[in-house]
């Protein structure tokens, strides 16, 4: 059995007490990892303490689970309560989840959304706070009825004396437990032992979402508040001067209009902001502040070169050689290893900036008054935006609150705080409570772009083909998309991979799985190519290439699991019945490791009417444990569509600073009748911790895309979007 | 020359989920806006502002169409219909349907996507896998639910 910690140095990650209305309330830090720090002497970080997360067990047997994560459509408000209750032993019908209340102290410290994350972060603290309360429920009827705990059972939500005929729900006996000392240690589940984990759940917010309730940032609504939309420079490399501000403010529905200036001393990693100095317009009205803006007559001032795209690949080109290495690594003699090879193949792959493109444009409500701050909208990462707010206004953190409301879409986009920062300058100049919208072209014209990326690899056969040396070698704006230690880091004797810094002035930031969609397509189809050239099975080929890494791993170190990576290959392998022959299904198959979880993926494609179409794709996958099937299918199927999509249609172009894409008129996400007719999920069953979802499925997709492409076409797809984009091989040779 | 734009509002009638509603707007404000700002009904989402991601979707006399491109002023008493007035407890058949394939993932779309699939099955009640994406293909979902919506409109359709 398992026993979990639930104090440190006698300090208790737990909080109980007596709740409204009757009952127990069980208070926890969702941060909390349980286990001390590995390292001597190394402090328990302080947010272990905070208590964030609430389990109420009401004197009705009814549990409602208080969620304080930010919900971007992960479903880890479904997913993270039932990890609770699994551990607390109740009926999920029993379990009612709600949102942390706005504007309610208990639930400041929010937690973090951000690199599929939520889950694992997670996973302890939510176990432990379950098997707490039954830990005390169970003390709680031992007491009352003056037997031993290992008389008795708790289960489903009842208690049951195990040699005798009585038994009590858990809502008669909660407010029993409240007082009683908690438990130093608790014992958690046995994996095998699971009856709510593994299964499949629906979203506890649908309906809530298929009837409209104003759940969004954009929906939130304050007496009394002003609305304000923004104006940035129309160009990267371009800054406000003036502009027809007593015009502006004589118009229609407009309450005022002003420039402010959001330059924050010392930024953050999360004040990426290429637009410090905005003209904000205030009104009543969305539609009266958007023809106020048709209506601005603005000098910019140009203050740094105005990019374009034809500039952008050309110094990618160059830097790809000139650039100054980030990280790196090597093994072996790769030089030498290449001389020698009976083949070497070398390949370029390419793809443009893109931008996040939320359904919800970004949005913030903040209330500003002399030395106080609350906002109050979608982000994921609350705490940064208190403290860049503080920088700003030069009011102290404890002044600030930021809560979260349901968010429409994140994909890195909200890991920015900008927009939040902007809505509490405009408070602070205003006095006066306002949300802050973006309209859809002030949302995909002002950055925090996917970087545009160029990568080369190479890669060395002997006469058996065995591959015997293999470089990859990346670039990008501002930053190249390589990860040194990745899979096929450890597999191949001669091996070298370099990271290689750019610039530009356009700012770009995290998105969905970042550098890990790109790297993926790149890799896998590369690797699809050299599996061709030596005239093996790319499955047989890659699985050959992790037994290496596993048996004799070449180098120190490798940041992946060989035997994992290998085992969902061969899953999707099986599924997918790879090898058999189908006519007119042209088959690509690609698999990718990040963000903690193992994905791989075989496409089915096929020509209809002289196009290719994805058919089916096939997905296995492993997170370890499974908490919610249904959601976790779910989120691996949009991965794979999000994935296809803007590896196929989406790009971003610039002429002179000026991202040419305004709006989905230009800007191409994927559609309906481009999505694959059926995603099948298949997960590797293990005990293994959980991890996150929310950006494994997607990289594959690129590469297994490609790598069907290919079959269906005859033709290789270096470069995104691969609708569009020329796919010649780029020269990458200086001139 | 800039010119200020005069004062211009009007009053207009409208019938929005059976219910009589009165706002005082200008004429070209869209539809959009009337109810969010106007009538608090925020259910109807704002996507982008030209009709080219469904977002904004309500029906008007029964058609959908795109809120965001539809003037107050050329509404003419037709009735409107948006996602709050589907249902009361979310049992019309379609928001059944989404509930239980569990469609939604940030569900910010999803209200537009719905008041799309009813009015194609109030139209065509059993629809072909081409129909249906014919005419669900202006409704973007950027969390890639499509295989879902297809299956949650197959599933009305079956049921019909």
């Amino acid at each position: 059995m398992k026993l979990v910690k639930t104090h440190y140095n006698r300090r208790s990650f737990l909080k109980v007490s007596t709740a409204t209305g009757g009952g127990m309330l069980i208070g926890f830090s969702w941060l909390t990892r349980c286990t001390p720090p590995i390292k001597e002497g190394l402090a328990i970080p302080d947010e272990w303490f905070d208590i964030n997360g609430y389990i109420k067990i009401g004197n009705t047997g009814m549990v409602t689970i208080f969620s304080p994560n930010p919900e971007i459509g992960q479903n880890v408000m479904t997913s993270m309560p039932m990890i609770v209750a699994e551990e607390l032993d109740v009926p999920w019908e029993h379990v009612v989840v709600e949102q942390g209340a706005l504007d309610e102290d208990a639930f400041k410290n929010p937690q973090f959304a951000g690199g599929s994350l939520s889950i694992k972060l997670g996973w302890d603290a939510l176990r432990m706070a379950g098997a707490t309360g039954r830990r005390m429920l169970l003390e709680a009827a031992a007491k009352e009825w003056n037997v031993a705990i290992s008389d008795l059972s708790a289960k489903d939500g009842t208690i049951t004396e195990l040699n005798g005929d009585r038994s009590i729900g858990y809502g008669e006996i909660a407010s029993k437990a409240v007082g009683l000392e908690v438990p130093e240690e608790v014992p958690l589940k046995e994996p095998k032992d699971y009856k709510l984990i593994g299964t499949f759940q629906k979203n506890v917010e649908g309906s809530k979402i298929v009837t409209g309730k104003p759940l969004f940032g954009l929906d939130f609504k304050r007496e009394g508040m002003a609305l304000a939309m923004i104006e940035h420079p129309p160009a990267f490399g371009m800054k406000v001067k003036d502009f027809n501000e007593s015009e502006i403010k004589e118009m229609e529905g407009i309450e005022d209009a002003f420039i402010i200036d959001t330059t924050i001393e010392d930024p953050a990693w999360s004040d990426v902001n290429a637009f410090p100095q905005l003209i904000a317009i205030i009104g009543k009205s969305t539609w009266r502040l958007m023809k106020a803006k048709k209506a601005l007559k603005v000098n910019w001032e140009t203050v740094s070169e105005l990019e374009n795209s034809e500039m952008h690949t050309e110094r990618l080109k160059w830097d790809l050689h000139k650039g100054e290495v980030g990280e790196s690594r090597k093994d072996g003699d790769p030089d030498e290893a290449f001389a020698k090879a009976a083949k070497v193949i070398e390949r370029s792959y390419t793809s443009p900036f893109m931008a996040h493109n939320t359904m919800e444009p970004m949005n913030f409500f903040a209330n500003v008054t002399e030395d106080k701050a609350e906002l109050i909208g979608p982000t994921q990462t609350p705490k940064a935006m208190e403290e860049s707010v503080s920088k700003l206004l030069g009011i102290p953190v404890e002044n600030i609150t930021v809560d979260m409301t349901r968010i429409g879409g994140g994909f890195g986009r909200r890991l920015y705080v900008n927009f939040g920062v902007e809505a509490a300058a405009i408070s602070k100049k205003l006095g006066r409570p306002v949300k802050l919208i973006y309209s859809r072209e002030d949302d995909m014209t002002q950055g925090t772009y996917r970087p545009t990326y160029l990568s080369t690899y190479k890669a060395g056969l002997d006469e058996d083909n065995n591959l015997i040396a293999f470089s990859a070698k990346g670039v990008g704006l501002p930053e190249g998309s390589v990860f040194p230690n990745r899979f096929p880091a450890g597999a191949v004797e001669n091996y070298t991979a370099e990271k290689i810094k750019s610039r530009t002035n356009i700012s770009t930031g995290a998105w969905r799985a970042p550098r890990s969609h790109f790297t993926a397509g790149a890799e896998q189809s590369f690797l699809d190519e050299v599996a061709e050239a030596a005239g093996k099975d790319p499955i047989d080929f890659r699985l050959e290439l992790f037994d290496r890494a596993k048996n004799n791993p070449v180098g120190e170190k490798y940041d992946y699991d060989a035997e994992r990576y290998a085992g969902v290959l061969k899953l999707v392998k099986e599924k997918a019945g790879w090898g058999e022959d189908r006519p007119g299904i042209h088959r690509g198959v690609a698999a990718y490791f990040c963000h903690h979880s193992y994905v791989a993926q075989v496409f089915d494609m096929v020509m209809a009417d002289g196009k290719p179409k994805v058919k089916k794709v096939w997905c296995a996958v492993d997170c370890g444990i499974v908490i919610n099937y249904e959601g976790a299918i779910n989120i691996i199927q949009g991965g794979v569509i999000d994935g296809i999509g803007h590896a196929m249609y989406s790009e971003l172009k610039f002429e002179n600073g000026s991202s040419v894409h305004k709006n989905f008129t230009t800007y191409q996400l994927i559609r309906h009748h481009q999505a694959p007719e059926e995603i099948e999920v298949f997960f590797v069953e293990n005990d293994i911790t959980p991890t996150g979802l929310g950006e494994p499925g997607l990289p594959p997709a690129v590469g297994a895309l490609a790598n069907a492409l290919y079959k269906a076409t005859g033709k290789r797809y270096y470069h995104q979007p691969f609708s569009t984009a020329n796919q010649e091989l780029i020269n990458i040779e200086m001139g | 020359m800039f010119h200020p734009i005069s004062k211009n509002m009007s009053v207009f009638n409208l019938t929005i989920n059976g219910e009589s509603k009165q706002v005082d707007v200008a004429p070209d404000t869209p539809m959009l806006w009337v109810l969010r700002d106007e009538l608090d009904l925020v259910g109807t989402k704002y996507g982008c502002g030209v009709a080219m991601c469904g977002a904004c979707t309500i029906h008007l006399d029964g058609n959908a169409v795109r809120s965001c491109q539809l003037p107050v002023s050329a509404v003419a008493g037709k009735p409107i219909t948006t996602i709050e007035g589907l249902s009361e407890n979310a049992d019309h058949p379609v928001q059944k349907a989404w509930l239980e394939i569990d469609v939604p993932q940030c569900g910010y779309c999803q209200a537009g996507q719905i008041m799309n699939a009813v009015a194609l099955l109030n139209e065509n009640p059993n629809p072909s896998d081409e129909e249906i994406k014919n005419a669900m293909t202006g409704n973007i979902c950027r969390c890639g639910t499509y295989i879902r919506i297809k299956q949650a409109i197959k599933k009305v359709a079956a049921n019909s």
